[in-house]
């Protein structure tokens, strides 16, 4: 189980690029680590309010993939980060993630960036980029 | 126990008393609305999307309700679709159209055209968002003509058809400075006069012909679109000329329940009217 939810913790967690110098714009229009840490923390919220996904997340060390996910937007918005997790598929290895739950889990994503109020286009860039792993995530 | 972890802990006991009821597996919108021959699309032609937002292993249901007002003519439209695991579509649509003042002007012996329009629809690869290829499905429509008396007088050959399309669609994230495009085309092989209002082939042409449909969308946020459609349409009466159909309209999305769509369609010459350009209003459900 516990593997499981880590797994499903590290959905969004595998560092695709290295720490990209000088700044993504995307990082900075997210606003960096904090700003980062707010729509973790929303979306983490969100999730917990979702019968869809919910029980994915019992028993799951929030601190822990809170801190996961901060690093993983981080390194998707091109900003400095530091993930030594495994990649994708390795990560989501055995969990048979359906199309629906990536789904479910995006919709948290974007009402926690409504919340935050990021704009409508820095919310695409960052799912344009998500959106790309998504092969790499669910059936495996 | 830190704050996060604190109101995590607490919603998750709040929702997991509550059992998942309906299929919403795909994205706010992805289902499109329903188009006036009862398939998933806009309003004038059919998407390669699939009604309601059931993924893979989901139903998906919805039903609909579309009025266009003319200058001189209604069209009504009520219908249903049910769609299996992201997969195949099932659509049923009524269409009544209401002649208006042509009723008196030609002393008409009928005052509206009804037709029955059943449709399948298969997506055949590829996906909206995702896939590395866009979304394509393949459909088909069979239409029968329910009040025959006056296509028959102004020359159509048959009341009942099938229409064959191919259509495909794409989400494009970002592509509109910033916000994300939809972009559908989509072929048709038909031989309908007026949709089949008016029955099916004519004096002039009885063959089907290819015709070419096609919308772009831009989604300001997962909940509001606007765009613009196109539908060539053939032109087989040598009674009046059958103009191509075009609209602009806007869509409203604000949950996975309920959709609107309004738009200002540009239908030009029908039955011997011209300018026919007016409001078009649809109403849809999802369950």
């Amino acid at each position: 189980m516990r593997a499981t939810i880590l797994g499903l913790a590290l959905l969004l967690s595998a560092c695709a690029s290295p720490p990209a110098s000088p700044v993504d714009p995307l990082y900075r229009d997210l606003g960096e680590r904090p700003g980062i840490t707010r729509i973790v923390e929303g979306m983490l919220l969100n999730v917990a309010g979702d019968p869809r996904i919910v029980a994915h997340f019992r028993n799951v060390n929030i601190d822990l993939l809170r801190d996961h996910l901060v690093d993983k937007l981080s390194c998707d918005a091109g900003g400095p980060c530091h993930y030594t997790g495994d990649d994708m598929p390795e990560a989501h290895k055995g969990q048979n993630i359906s199309r629906s739950e990536f789904n479910a889990l995006v919709e948290n994503l974007i009402q926690s960036m409504d919340a935050q109020q990021v704009p409508v286009p820095t919310q695409n860039r960052l799912l344009a980029r998500l959106a790309k792993q998504r092969g790499e995530i669910i059936g495996k | 126990m830190k704050p996060i972890t604190r109101l995590f802990f607490c919603s998750m006991a709040l929702t997991l008393t509550v059992p998942a009821i309906a299929s919403d597996g795909r994205l706010l919108a992805t289902g499109g609305a329903s188009s006036i021959e009862g398939s998933a699309g806009g309003g004038i032609t059919p998407w390669a999307v699939l009604s309601g937002y059931g993924e893979e292993g989901e139903w998906g249901a919805t039903a609909f309700a579309t009025r266009v007002d003319l200058p001189d003519y209604r069209l009504d439209v009520a219908g249903m679709a049910v769609s299996y695991g992201n997969r195949i579509e099932l659509s049923y649509a009524r269409q009544r159209f209401d002649l208006g003042s042509l009723v008196h002007k030609l002393n008409l012996p009928e005052n509206s055209l009804s037709q029955d329009v059943v449709g399948l629809k298969v997506r055949l690869f590829g996906d909206l968002i995702y896939d590395r290829l866009p979304q394509v499905s393949a459909g088909v429509q069979y239409k029968r003509q329910k009040d025959f008396l006056i296509p028959t007088v102004v020359g159509a050959k048959r009341d009942e058809d099938v229409d064959a399309y191919l259509t495909a669609s794409r989400l494009f994230m970002g592509a509109a400075f910033g916000y994300n495009l939809v972009v559908n085309g989509g072929l048709r092989y038909s031989r309908a006069n007026e949709l089949g209002l008016l029955g099916f082939g004519g004096d002039r042409r009885d063959k089907r012909s290819v015709l070419k449909e096609g919308s772009v969308a831009v989604l300001f946020n997962p909940r509001w679109a606007l765009g613009v459609e196109y539908r060539e349409k053939p032109d087989n009466l040598s009674f009046a000329g059958e103009s191509d159909w075009a609209d602009l309209f806007v869509g409203y999305f604000p949950n996975k329940h309920v959709s609107f769509v309004l738009a200002y369609a540009r239908l030009g010459e029908i039955a011997t009217l011209d300018k026919q350009n007016g409001t078009y209003l649809s109403v849809q459900g999802s369950f």
